[in-house]
């Protein structure tokens, strides 16, 4: 097991890249901490399978480095990074029975008969498929497919890491959420260092310790689901987490205050003068329907059990709030945001407020 | 749940039943025909009821050609195959290269059957050929003409040159099926080149192999133009093949009706032969396929 490190990385499928546009991955330095379960989350063709290919050694990265420890695996082969891989698609050996399928990693390593044997059957009742060990492969189903995959990937004890590229995609709802649940069991039991792509933000916020999120090619931020949540730092990740995502709403900073065409409204602090577009990020948890604030329309309602989603818009740019079930709509509403809660954006990157709060 | 018969809808089958009947069933009864009857000329035939298939089933000379062809289908199976994966696996994957690659190989199996064998004729020749001419400069005794053994190799690697490609083709196409995730994967599993063939490749191939020596097998075992242009079925009756005899009995001397018994039985053969290798072949995917 080691720590994972990615050293001024960029890729680019390109012989000649000319400009950012022709990079799949952007330049990116980041340490991957040994042991930790992190997510990697991003909407589909952001370089999210592209980084993974390139940890697992699948593809050479075109500028930079990888690390595992103190060692350069840039130039090393996968057979010898020592790294397991679960694909989207069930990868399974048809014509051997499963029990062949979860030791073919352990006896391509030419480990003992015994150690195998044991590894097996522990991996075997892990996924729940210790009465078919004997089956071939061929004739089940994808999701049991699937969990062979899921187990081939996780037979070997002494791997640096477990790369997930989308694993459950082809998995029933309700198993989906039994898997996670024991990927996550094992990673408090052996320590793996874990990463999975995904691009279904439960399954990242839920899996995760760290959730790291891409867009465009590039790390926009890696934190715990609650960073995430209350602070993003890009209104990406304000728009891409969170059900329905992060408000933006084009305003003038001017100092703890916030500008906008229908009134003022007051920041959590104060904000030092910004260049290029500015906007404020409130997340629709935040927004409180009531007497006082900026005129809001409501286009509609959605009740989705313990809360309702109410769709509107302020001086016309849409603004989604949540209330709680039993909360009423005033007639003639206006809407108010939680001053602390507020973020504020220049360029798409959040700002750091000034000292303390006001 | 209840469904409704209705035997009308076999009407449906009608207007096939009929072409197919015009197309295969009595052009063949017409053999069935000749099978049971005998001739002194004049047109006038009479019944002879099973005596032409009696006499075909025990004649020697059946018996050595349907054993020459076993031999001959059996090689160049041998052959083919294994080098026609072969071939497939070594085929650039994609790219300007893999597309010359493939016209090269269809080229073979797009030139008329007696023109191939017009080519290897001349090829072999001792006196012009380039072939025949080289190796008797290197000071090989090669003669397909005079020497049985010369005359089969001649003839096997003709067919090899003529064939591979078709099995080399389907093999390509099985192989370009598989996802790269599969490799992927087995990069990871740190399995060995023997392995991905093993497990990967030629599970997934199999389909389009079973195929391949299907037809390899049936056309094989028809084999004529060729044979017949090079050797003709000499030295001595060395690459007399099954067609090969029965095209002589028939057209040569004239023997209708034990040479229709002679087709129908030829027939049967190839018939039995592909079903059995249809169905153990089926069979065992079907055994490896878990329940």
């Amino acid at each position: 097991m080691a720590q994972i490190t990615l050293s001024k990385l960029a890729h680019s499928y390109l012989p000649q890249p000319k400009g950012p546009g022709d990079y799949a991955l952007k330049e990116m330095d980041h340490v991957w901490q040994d042991g930790g379960a992190y997510a990697l989350l991003g909407a589909s063709g952001c370089g999210k399978t592209t980084l993974l290919n390139i940890i697992s050694g699948l593809v050479r990265p075109s500028h930079g480095r990888v690390l595992f420890g103190d060692r350069d695996v840039t130039d090393a082969p996968t057979a010898e990074r020592n790294i397991a891989q679960v694909f989207q698609f069930p990868v399974v050996y048809d014509t051997m029975t499963v029990r062949d399928n979860l030791a073919f990693p352990l006896r391509n390593r030419g480990m003992e008969a015994g150690v195998i044997s044991q590894r097996v059957q522990s991996i075997a009742q892990m996924i729940g498929m210790t009465d078919v060990l004997d089956r071939k492969a061929r004739g089940l189903t994808a999701d049991a497919k699937q969990k062979i995959s899921l187990g081939r990937g996780m037979v070997r004890q002494d791997v640096n890491a477990i790369l997930f590229d989308e694993p459950l995609t082809v998995i029933d709802p309700q198993m989906k959420w039994e898997l996670r649940t024991q990927l996550k069991s094992l990673h408090r039991e052996f320590g793996h260092t874990m990463i999975y792509v995904t691009h279904d933000q439960t399954e990242a916020l839920t899996f995760a310790d760290k959730v790291v999120v891409m867009h465009e090619g590039r790390v926009v931020q890696m934190g715990t689901p609650e960073e995430l949540f209350e602070t993003p730092a890009h209104t990406f990740v304000g728009y891409f987490i969170g059900s329905p995502g992060m408000n933006l709403l084009d305003a003038q900073i001017d100092g703890s205050h916030a500008v906008l065409p229908d009134g003022t409204v007051p920041l959590g602090a104060a904000y030092p003068v910004l260049q290029g577009r500015t906007q404020i990020g409130i997340r629709p948890e935040f927004v409180t329907l009531g007497a006082e604030g900026l005129p809001y329309a409501v286009t509609r309602v959605e009740d989705v059990g313990r809360h309702r989603i109410v769709r509107g818009s302020i001086a016309g740019k849409p603004v989604n709030a949540i209330l709680d079930e039993g909360a009423t709509i005033p007639a003639d509403p206006k809407a108010s945001f939680q001053p602390n809660k507020i973020n504020v954006y220049a360029d798409d990157w959040r700002i750091a407020p000034q000292g303390g709060a006001v | 749940m209840d469904k409704t018969q209705n035997n009308r809808a076999w009407f449906m089958v009608l207007p096939v039943l009929i072409v197919v009947a015009f197309s295969a069933v009595i052009p063949l009864m017409t053999v069935v025909n000749y099978s049971v009857q005998d001739t002194f000329g004049n047109n006038e035939f009479f019944w002879a009821g099973l005596d032409w298939f009696d006499d075909t089933i025990h004649s020697e000379r059946m018996h050595d050609s349907l054993f020459r062809q076993a031999i001959f289908s059996a090689i160049i199976l041998a052959i083919e195959v294994p080098l026609g994966i072969f071939i497939a696996l070594n085929m650039p994957k994609r790219g300007f290269w893999s597309s010359l690659c493939l016209v090269l190989m269809a080229l073979p199996l797009l030139i008329p059957f007696n023109v191939v064998g017009t080519i290897w004729q001349i090829f072999g020749r001792v006196d012009i050929g380039l072939l025949g001419h080289t190796l008797a400069a290197l000071g090989i005794d090669y003669n397909y003409t005079n020497d049985p053994l010369d005359a089969w190799i001649t003839v096997i690697v003709m067919d090899v040159w003529h064939w591979t490609s078709l099995v080399a083709l389907l093999a390509y196409a099985g192989l370009q099926s598989i996802p790269q995730a599969y490799y992927q994967a087995a990069k990871i599993d740190q399995a060995s080149r023997w392995s991905v063939f093993r497990y990967i490749e030629l599970p997934k191939m199999a389909g389009v192999l079973m195929i391949a020596i299907l037809l390899r097998f049936m056309d094989s075992f028809m084999i004529y133009t060729e044979p017949f242009v090079v050797t003709g079925g000499g030295p001595g009756n060395s690459t007399t093949f099954l067609s090969v005899d029965l095209a002589k009995m028939a057209t040569g001397q004239f023997d209708l009706g034990p040479a229709a018994a002679y087709s129908i039985l030829y027939y049967l053969v190839i018939l039995l032969v592909s079903w059995a290798f249809y169905t153990v072949m089926t069979n065992l995917d079907r055994a490896e396929g878990g329940k």
